[in-house]
């Protein structure tokens, strides 16, 4: 029987490989070679057992999951399945024939990340020459076959001045949805947090920006605003509360309650290729650790909010503290909070330590 | 919003009923999100195949649960107009 109610979404992670090479990428710093990547039967079991479990969404995301020749096949194994299928993609892989093969195999929507609305913005961001015009004809085709399209720009102390541009940008390509998002701090954005950190003013003009786009654009524009952890004082509630409505598999098949989720230490990762999805969700010690109250030390034990923010994010109280039990810093009640207020000063201008599988000095696109 | 009773509603691409045998309901499916819709909305979506009329789905409903047809109308203008109005559906 079931004791925990069952994840709604899951993301596919089916790959690290991606042309790009962005510095706030959500992927961990040790990225899964082609050779530790799962096999086409292997996510056709992960598909089945999390509809069986009661998944509605799959996210096939990556790194690039275009670079998966067996994409078409795993989206369409996922729409039999009666699976909401949604594809979170960079785009330069996009052709007409990359795009008709996925929408042939009952693709639902098009997730189309953006680096910025310069060119050399967002070559400077994602490392990839001619980029921009690539990600602008994908969007284009997408349109062109009629599958819903959500834009999606991560926002930085480079590109946040551009933000309005961003949204017109969304609405002449006749996207539905735009997803403006302030970097997250983990990973790759960790690393390179204070040459990604805005200042408050750039932060103040970003929001005003959308609020402006919103009076214009009205319902022809769906607009998800991301405000930036780091100037806030309440968390969020990261992923809607850890192990409870989401699970994240990894290019090798750890099974993760978020894609940070490697950071905590001193627990086991369970894998999809020794144990069933649902036995993970239930019974494994990693999504037991921080579900629901009980793990909460105070001032969370006490707090009226503890069931909105569910605590905050795991990652990033280890990440800021060194304790992943700790409250999160963001939250103003945490007596660790100045080393948030410290970080969302300290942004400046610098080079950026890419991303990059590690010893080779060049990212994997083959 | 005003839909005459001759207009096809239809799901917009990207978004579908669903029933979630899991947790025993009906949900709409969307980009990145799900929504439940409560049994009366369920009831009236699942006759929405794009092939129907709105009037059609009235007279079905009206039949369907022996109640007013007016009363039926009015639920069903509003449930349609407030989905398009979101585009979720196209009148």
């Amino acid at each position: 029987m079931t004791r925990f109610p069952p994840p709604m979404s899951l993301l596919a992670e089916l790959t690290h490989r991606c042309p790009l090479a962005c510095p706030y990428c959500s992927n961990p710093l040790s990225l899964d070679r082609r050779q530790s990547e799962l096999e086409t039967q292997d996510w056709v079991r992960i598909l089945e057992e999390a509809a069986a479990l009661g998944v509605l969404q799959v996210h096939f995301s990556g790194g690039e999951p275009m670079a998966r020749a067996d994409l078409p096949a795993l989206v369409h194994h996922a729409s039999s399945l009666n699976l909401y299928t949604n594809l979170i993609t960079s785009g330069v892989l996009i052709t007409q024939a990359t795009l008709a093969a996925l929408d042939e195999a009952g693709l639902d929507h098009i997730q189309l990340s953006f680096q910025d609305v310069t060119e050399t913005g967002a070559e400077r961001i994602g490392g990839l020459r001619g980029a921009q015009e690539r990600k602008l004809a994908a969007a284009r085709l997408i349109r062109a076959r009629g599958l819903p399209l959500t834009l999606n720009f991560v926002i930085h102390r480079e590109n946040a001045d551009r933000v309005a541009q961003m949204l017109d940008l969304a609405h002449e390509l006749g996207a539905g949805r735009v997803e403006i998002a302030h970097t997250q701090y983990y990973g790759w954005g960790l690393k390179n947090r204070d040459l990604l950190m805005p200042s408050a003013a750039q932060l103040d003009a970003a929001t005003d920006a959308v609020v402006k786009a919103r009076a214009r654009f009205g319902n022809s524009l769906a607009i998800d605003y991301v405000t930036p952890d780091y100037h806030a004082d309440q968390p969020k509630p990261c992923m809607g509360g850890w192990g409870q409505r989401f699970l994240n598999v990894t290019p090798s098949g750890k099974v993760l309650p978020c894609h940070a989720a490697e950071t905590i230490p001193d627990v086991t990762f369970p894998n999809v290729m020794e144990h069933a999805l649902g036995e993970i969700w239930q019974d494994s010690a990693l999504f037991n650790l921080f579900r629901g109250t009980a793990w909460m030390p105070e001032p969370c034990q006490s707090c009226a909010l503890k069931e909105i923010d569910w605590g905050g994010c795991r990652c990033q109280a280890l990440a800021l503290t060194g304790d992943a039990r700790a409250t999160d810093p963001v939250c103003a009640r945490s007596d660790r909070h100045e080393v948030v207020v410290a970080a969302a000063e300290a942004g400046h201008d610098g080079d950026f330590a890419y991303r990059r599988f590690t010893g080779t000095g060049r990212n994997e696109t083959g | 919003m005003s839909i005459a009773e001759d207009s096809i509603p239809g799901f917009t691409r990207g978004h579908r009923l669903q029933q979630d045998r899991v947790r025993d309901v009906w949900l709409i499916q969307a980009p990145e999100k799900a929504f439940i819709a409560d049994p009366v909305a369920a009831a009236i979506l699942r006759l929405v195949d794009g092939k129907r009329s709105l009037g059609t789905i009235i007279d079905l409903l009206a039949e369907t649960y022996q109640a007013p047809r007016d009363r039926i109308a009015a639920d069903v203008k509003t449930l349609v107009a407030s989905l398009a109005e979101q585009k979720i559906l196209s009148p």
